[in-house]
């Protein structure tokens, strides 16, 4: 069984905080993690090689400083990491990106695609299935659990809000994971030396199969018309009181806005 | 491509076992609002099978016009069959911009159908608005709710995008409005059919939906444990109201997702939301800050939660708890 996961490099959000008096982001100091639904995706992905002997392919898009959640990935047990880099990819929005993706994974064979659900900078959950249909290939997204059939297909477990679908999928497919789906595991100490001697490969527009139009920029359909910072609504009244005059004041506002009589 | 072909609001009807989601009403009402602004018309898209006798309702929600797909291949959702009939759609119709809800079902279709017809989707709008030169302005948070981002889709259509449940209004049912139903048959490339759904299991079906609640009791961390939220389970019931919480006490394994508010969770908009040892990051308060009234109380005087609270308590939240389940128990 061959495996490609894509992973992303991103700022770890829940660190970013606002500057109170300027109402930007403070980004300084703020780490960069593998994000975690695709750790989690990475982690199935290691979970099939652990049983059936799966090869591990682990893939990002991203500047030079993405280099180190590939070495990572090569540290929790991947086979092989690629990083796609190239000016023509810049600017891109979730469908550019995607076609970037894609024609990368066109370059490169596999039964199953995992992506995390979504990253936690975007949050959009698009590039996933996106990458599926340039592919032409099944989706499934929202994946807690995945079971190889033996022949060519997959039994998975899919979140919904009411509960979870049980589906069978036919090979090659894309899947999208939740961080849920499992806890991932650590990088080994040996595979963290290791990480560091083995190759990653760095591949441009000229190594992948797409249509240039496609991507950037140039291939973005949607642009931001403007960014701001979360207006705060203005401060309501807060008391330091003893409990049963916290009470009192509470009572009181319930009444006040009708909620008890 | 030429923009002035595409015209009308088109809002995807999601529908679960032949009931229509209420997130689908809410797209509807803001659909009609938008339209009203542009001259233009909505369309509700109804897709299932045996469903069509629902048509009538989402006319007097605010459709123009009534789209009903009916065919087995549609009963229950799955990507490909779905995603085949709503391009259709918008091969046939050409519509100016598209409304799907941001569920596990509209989160799976938008990016498939955006990426087959070449188009912008925004993901989980919390306001949309008319733009300068009639396009749509989609605002979304982004960077974990830190940021705000007005997005626009200039020269592809439809602009589509995806809204939470909760966020919108749905307006007045009128029975009186008039519109079309219209039948629409679609040919299916079984082909491409690849997944086989093999079942569906429920798992919370004694639970309310958070996001319908009129009254939240929430707790984050200074609630602590699972006998504080027993506590607040006392509180909610002589409230009537439901309990919530941040990602944190979900995380800890106290209270399942379904009941998480916040960024990663839902969003929440009660006429009442109180907000018990809930330290108030942004993730969180992008989930419930337009809740009517916010009461909170929480030990440390300096937390954010008290930037977006109405009335704000320092104090012992488990203690509180307990004293106004007392005093509103008599």
């Amino acid at each position: 069984m061959k495996i490609v996961v894509c992973i992303k490099q991103v700022p770890d959000t829940t660190e970013i905080k606002i500057d109170p008096k300027t109402g930007t982001l403070i980004r300084d100091g703020v780490p960069s993690i593998m994000n975690p639904d695709d750790k989690s995706g990475l982690e199935m992905a290691l979970q099939l090689k652990d049983k059936y002997d799966a090869h591990v392919t682990v893939i990002t898009m991203g500047p030079p400083q993405a280099d180190l959640i590939l070495r990572e990935a090569y540290a929790m047990g991947a086979d092989r990491a690629i990083h796609l880099t190239d000016r023509k990819f810049a600017g891109a929005d979730t469908l550019a990106t995607s076609h970037a993706l894609a024609g990368a994974l066109r370059k490169i064979e596999f039964d199953l695609l995992i992506t995390g659900r979504q990253a936690i900078d975007g949050d959009t959950a698009q590039v996933g299935p996106q990458i599926a249909e340039h592919l032409d290939l099944p989706q499934v997204s929202y994946l807690e659990d995945i079971q190889f059939d033996g022949d060519k297909t997959f039994t998975m477990k899919r979140h919904i809000e009411e509960g979870y679908q049980m589906l069978q999928v036919e090979a090659p497919c894309v899947v999208t994971v939740l961080s849920s789906a499992n806890e991932a595991r650590y990088m080994r100490v040996e595979g963290i030396v290791d990480a560091y001697q083995k190759e990653v490969e760095v591949w441009g527009f000229n190594e992948i199969e797409v249509d240039e139009k496609d991507l950037g920029l140039k291939g973005s359909p949607t642009s931001v018309y403007k960014a701001f910072a979360r207006g705060l609504k203005p401060a309501g009244e807060l008391y330091e009181v003893d409990t049963d005059e916290a009470v009192g004041i509470i009572v009181k506002k319930l009444k006040e806005k009708f909620i008890i009589n | 491509m030429n923009l002035e072909e595409y015209k009308g609001i088109y809002v995807f009807v999601e529908q679960r076992e032949g009931v229509i989601q209420n997130v689908a009403l809410e797209l509807l009402g803001q659909a009609r609002k938008l339209a009203d602004e542009l001259n233009d018309k909505v369309y509700a898209m109804l897709l299932g099978h045996n469903i069509a006798d629902q048509a009538r309702t989402l006319i007097a929600q605010g459709a123009d016009e009534v789209l009903v797909v009916d065919a087995p291949e549609l009963a229950d959702y799955t990507t490909e069959p779905y995603t085949q009939a709503i391009c259709k759609i918008i091969e046939d119709r050409k519509p100016e911009s598209m409304l799907i809800g941001a569920t596990t079902i509209g989160r799976d279709l938008g990016p498939r159908v955006s990426a087959r017809v070449s188009t912008g989707l925004t993901a989980d709008c919390t306001k949309i608005e008319v733009g300068p030169n009639k396009e749509l302005l989609m605002t979304r948070p982004a960077f974990g709710g830190n940021l705000m981002a007005t997005i626009v889709c200039k020269n592809h259509r439809p602009q589509m995008g995806t809204v939470r449940p909760g966020v919108l209004f749905a307006m007045e049912a009128d029975a009186n409005r008039t519109g079309e139903i219209v039948n629409f048959p679609v040919e299916f490339n079984t082909a491409k059919f690849k997944v086989k759904l093999l079942e569906t299991v429920k798992e919370n079906t004694d639970l309310i939906d958070i996001t319908d609640a009129r009254i939240l009791v929430s707790g984050g961390r200074g609630i602590g444990n699972e006998e504080g939220f027993k506590a607040m389970d006392e509180l909610a019931e002589t409230l009537e109201a439901e309990v919530s919480a941040s990602r944190a006490m979900v995380d800890a394994g106290y209270i399942g997702h379904e009941r998480q508010v916040g960024q990663t969770g839902k969003t929440v908009r009660p006429d009442l939301y109180f907000a018990f040892g809930i330290s108030g990051a942004i993730q969180h308060v992008a989930g419930m800050e337009d809740s009517d009234l916010i009461i909170a109380v929480n030990k440390d005087k300096h937390a954010p939660i008290f930037q977006v609270a109405d009335l704000g308590i320092v104090g012992d939240a488990k203690q509180i708890i307990k004293k106004l389940t007392e005093r509103l128990g008599k």
